[in-house]
C-alpha cells in the first residue's frame, strides 16, 4: 500500500510537443492517499487511461514525477513498482487453467504453495468462480475471463495499489452492479488503494469514496459525489455529472448581477464584486435542474418561461422550458402538471445558482 | 428448410476433379501401374503383383538411407525449430532494424538449391574455401569429401543456414501478432522473461510452429539436391539420403519397377508422418 503522489505531471505521445493540444496529461498535480478508493472520472479520450499506465509504469511521463510514499518511481518498471492493475478487456494465460491465471501472480512473486492455494480459492469465491478454476482459461465466456483477469489483479496482497481501466466494459450490467459491489467490498476488508477508471458516473459514485473529474488532460475537480454534485469546480463536471446535467447559460455583465437577452439575474454582492473586477467575457451562470423551482404563479423573483417538453421518466419528469431563447431542463415530481406551451415561472434558490468564469467556479473567499 | 434432393450438384465438382485428376491422381496410377509389373521393354511387360514391394522392403541400402533420413530431418528439426524461434525472438520489433534484419533472414531462402550446394561445397573446402579453410587454421582437421562426420556437419549447416530463416519468419509473425497488452499483464504481475515466453509468447506461436515443423519435415525429409552438390552422397554412402537412392535406382539402374515400389512407399512416409504431426499437435489442444 502506498500514497500516490503526481508531480507537475505532463505527458505527451509526440516526442517534440508544440501547444498545449499536443498533450495527453496537461501539467497537474494529484495525490491518491493511502487506502482510498478512487475513481478517474472523464469522457473518452481524456487521459485517464494514460494517468493509470503512467501511474502503473506501462507508460513514461514525459515531464514530472511519480512518487510512492514520497520516493520518485519513474524510473522503475511496473514489476518494482508492486502494482496490479486490471485492463479493459480482458487478458489471459490461454494455456493454463484458470487456477493457474490467478496463481501466476503469486508464484512469480515466490509465495509459498499453501498460501497461493488458500488466497486463490478466497478470491475464486468473491468473484463467484469457485467452480470453474480447474477448467482450461480459455474456454470461459467473455464476462468469466474479465473476473479472472479481474482475480490476477486482486489476488496478490502486498500490492501499492490496485488499478482499474474500466474493467467492465465487457460485463452485462446486471454483473457489473454485482461485480462493483464486490470491489468495494473487497476494498473494505483488504484496505488497498485503488484508483479506478470510467466514463459511467453511476460506476464511479457507487464505488469510489472521492471521485477525480478529468477533462482535456486535466483534473478539473477532486470531491466526493455529493460536492461534484452540489459545487461543480467547472462547467464540465457540471454538464457531465447529473443526468440531466446543469443548465449553463451564457450571461454578461450587469448592473447587481448577469443578463442574457432581456433577462436580469441578480446575484450575490461578492458574486457581483468579482464580476466587477474581472476582464473576461466568458461568464455563464449554472443551475441544476434538481435545483430549479417553478411555480404556476408569478411572483417578485420569478422568470416566465414556457414548457417545451416533457419527458416522463417513470418516478419523475424532466421538463424543457424555454426562457428568453435560453432552453433549460427542470426536474420535477410526477405530480407535475403543466403542458406543454403553458405558462410557468421559474426562480433560481440564491445557493444553487452558481457563476462561471473562464469555465471556472467563481468561489466565495472567507 | 427443405432439402432438395439434386444429384446433377456433383457436375459442380467436375471442373476441381478433372485437374486433381491430371495433376495428381493419374501420374500417380502410372507410377502403381510400374510398381506392380516387370517391364523389360515395350510390350514385354509382366504383372508381378507385389513382389518389388517385399523386395523393396527388405532391401538393405534402401534400409539404411530411410534410418539416415531419419537421423536427418531429425537432426534439422531439433536445430531449426529452437534456433528459428530464438532468431525471432532477438529480432528487433519494428523500424528500420526490423526490416534489415528481414532482408538479410530472406536471402537464403532466394537462393536456388543447386547454388546453395555450390556455395558450400566451395566455401566448406579446405583449400580454398573460406569457411574449410579457416577452420583447419583453428587446428581441426576438416574435410567433408573424406570423413562422415565431417560431411554430414557440413550437410547439416548448410540446411540450417538455408531454412532456418524460414522458421524465424513465421516466429517473427506470429510473435507480431500477440497484442501489447499481454505484455503489459505480464510485465503487472511481475512475470520472468522464461515465464512470458512459456505462458504467452510459445502458446500463441503455436499455429505457425505447427506449419514450421511440417514444412521442414516435409522438406528436409524429400531433401535431393543440395547434399547432391556437396557430397555427391558421400564419402561412401554416408550422405546419401532417401530421394538420392531412389533417383539412382530409377535413372542410374533403369531399374522402374523397383524405384516405383518405393516412390510408394516414399510417399506414404511422408504422408503417414506429416499426419501424425499434426493429429498430435492439434488433439493435444482438445482435451477438456
Amino acid at each position: 500500500m502506498a500514497e500516490i503522489q503526481l508531480k507537475s505531471l505532463a505527458h505527451s505521445y509526440s516526442d517534440m510537443p508544440e501547444g498545449p493540444d499536443d498533450y495527453a496529461i496537461r501539467q497537474l498535480d494529484h495525490v491518491w492517499h493511502k487506502g482510498g478508493a478512487y475513481a478517474l472520472l472523464g469522457p473518452s479520450g481524456c487521459g485517464k487511461s494514460t494517468m493509470l499506465n503512467i501511474i502503473s509504469g506501462l507508460v513514461q511521463p514525459s515531464e514530472g514525477e511519480v512518487l510512492f510514499d514520497g520516493k520518485r518511481v519513474n524510473e522503475l518498471s511496473p514489476r518494482d513498482r508492486n502494482i496490479a492493475q486490471v485492463f479493459q478487456f480482458p487478458v489471459i494465460y490461454d494455456s493454463m487453467t484458470v487456477y493457474d491465471n490467478l496463481a501466476f501472480p503469486l508464484k512469480n512473486n515466490k509465495v509459498p504453495a499453501s498460501k497461493i492455494k488458500a488466497r486463490v480459492h478466497e478470491i475464486a469465491e468473491v468473484l463467484e468462480i469457485q467452480d470453474k478454476l480447474y477448467k482450461k482459461a480459455k474456454n470461459l465466456t467473455a464476462d468469466e475471463k474479465q473476473k479472472v483477469s479481474m482475480g490476477r489483479g486482486l489476488v496478490r496482497e502486498d500490492v501499492s495499489a490496485i488499478l482499474f481501466d474500466e474493467p467492465l466494459t465487457v460485463i452485462d450490467p446486471q454483473l457489473k452492479w454485482k461485480l462493483r459491489r464486490k470491489l468495494k467490498q473487497i476494498h473494505e476488508q483488504f484496505d488497498i488503494t485503488m484508483v479506478y477508471v470510467t466514463h459511467d458516473q453511476l460506476e464511479a459514485s457507487t464505488f469510489a469514496d472521492k471521485i477525480a473529474v478529468m477533462y482535456g488532460g486535466q483534473i478539473v475537480q477532486f470531491g466526493t459525489p455529493t460536492e461534484l454534485f452540489e459545487q461543480p469546480n467547472h462547467t464540465f463536471v457540471g454538464f457531465f455529472i447529473g443526468s440531466p446535467g446543469m443548465n449553463l447559460i451564457e450571461v454578461q455583465r450587469c448592473a447587481r448581477g448577469v443578463c442574457f437577452g432581456n433577462t436580469n439575474v441578480s446575484l450575490e454582492p461578492w458574486q457581483v464584486d468579482v464580476l466587477q473586477r474581472t476582464r473576461s467575457t466568458n461568464i455563464k451562470i449554472g443551475i441544476r435542474p434538481e435545483f430549479v423551482e417553478v411555480s404556476s404563479v408569478a411572483s417578485d423573483d420569478t422568470f416566465e418561461a414556457e414548457v417545451m417538453d416533457v419527458e416522463d421518466l417513470g418516478t419523475y419528469k424532466i421538463v424543457t422550458v424555454q426562457l428568453d431563447h435560453e432552453k433549460m431542463k427542470v426536474r420535477e415530481s410526477e405530480d407535475f402538471a403543466a403542458s406543454i406551451g403553458s405558462r410557468v415561472y421559474l426562480s433560481f434558490p440564491k445557493q444553487w445558482l452558481k457563476l462561471y468564469m473562464d469555465e471556472f467556479l467563481v468561489q466565495e473567499q472567507d | 428448410m427443405q432439402k432438395v434432393q439434386n444429384n446433377k450438384a456433383w457436375w459442380l465438382v467436375l471442373p476441381v476433379f478433372l485437374l486433381v485428376a491430371f495433376s495428381a491422381l493419374i501420374p500417380l496410377m502410372t507410377v502403381v501401374n510400374y510398381s506392380v509389373q516387370d517391364i523389360f521393354g515395350p510390350g514385354q511387360a509382366f504383372f508381378v503383383g507385389t513382389e518389388w514391394f517385399k523386395e523393396v522392403l527388405t532391401n538393405e541400402r534402401l534400409q539404411d538411407s530411410l534410418i539416415r533420413q531419419f537421423i536427418f530431418s531429425g537432426a534439422v528439426l531439433l536445430i531449426q525449430i529452437p534456433l528459428g524461434i530464438g532468431v525471432a525472438l532477438m529480432m528487433p520489433k519494428s523500424g528500420i532494424k526490423g526490416s534489415l534484419c528481414l532482408i538479410l533472414l530472406a536471402i537464403p531462402l532466394l537462393i536456388p538449391w543447386n547454388v546453395v550446394g555450390t556455395i558450400w561445397q566451395i566455401f566448406a573446402r579446405g583449400d580454398i574455401g573460406l569457411f574449410g579453410w579457416g577452420i583447419n587454421q583453428l587446428g581441426f582437421d576438416y574435410n567433408y569429401t573424406g570423413d562422415t562426420l565431417d560431411a554430414w556437419l557440413t550437410v547439416l549447416l548448410m540446411d540450417v543456414w538455408h531454412w532456418t530463416p524460414l522458421v524465424a519468419l513465421l516466429c517473427y509473425s506470429g510473435l507480431r501478432a500477440i497484442p501489447e497488452a499481454f505484455y503489459q499483464a505480464a510485465e503487472i504481475d511481475r512475470a520472468s522473461k522464461w515465464a512470458v515466453f512459456r505462458y504467452i509468447q510459445l502458446p500463441r506461436l503455436k499455429s505457425v510452429l505447427i506449419i514450421a515443423v511440417l514444412l521442414r519435415f516435409m522438406d528436409s525429409f524429400m531433401i535431393y539436391i543440395e547434399p547432391f552438390v556437396l557430397t555427391g552422397g558421400g564419402p561412401g554412402s554416408s550422405t546419401t539420403f532417401l530421394s538420392q537412392t531412389l533417383t539412382t535406382m530409377a535413372i542410374g539402374q533403369f531399374d522402374l519397377g523397383r524405384a516405383a515400389a518405393f516412390s510408394l512407399i516414399y510417399f506414404l512416409i511422408v504422408l503417414l508422418i506429416s499426419w501424425l504431426f499434426f493429429t498430435a499437435i492439434t488433439h493435444a489442444d482438445k482435451e477438456k
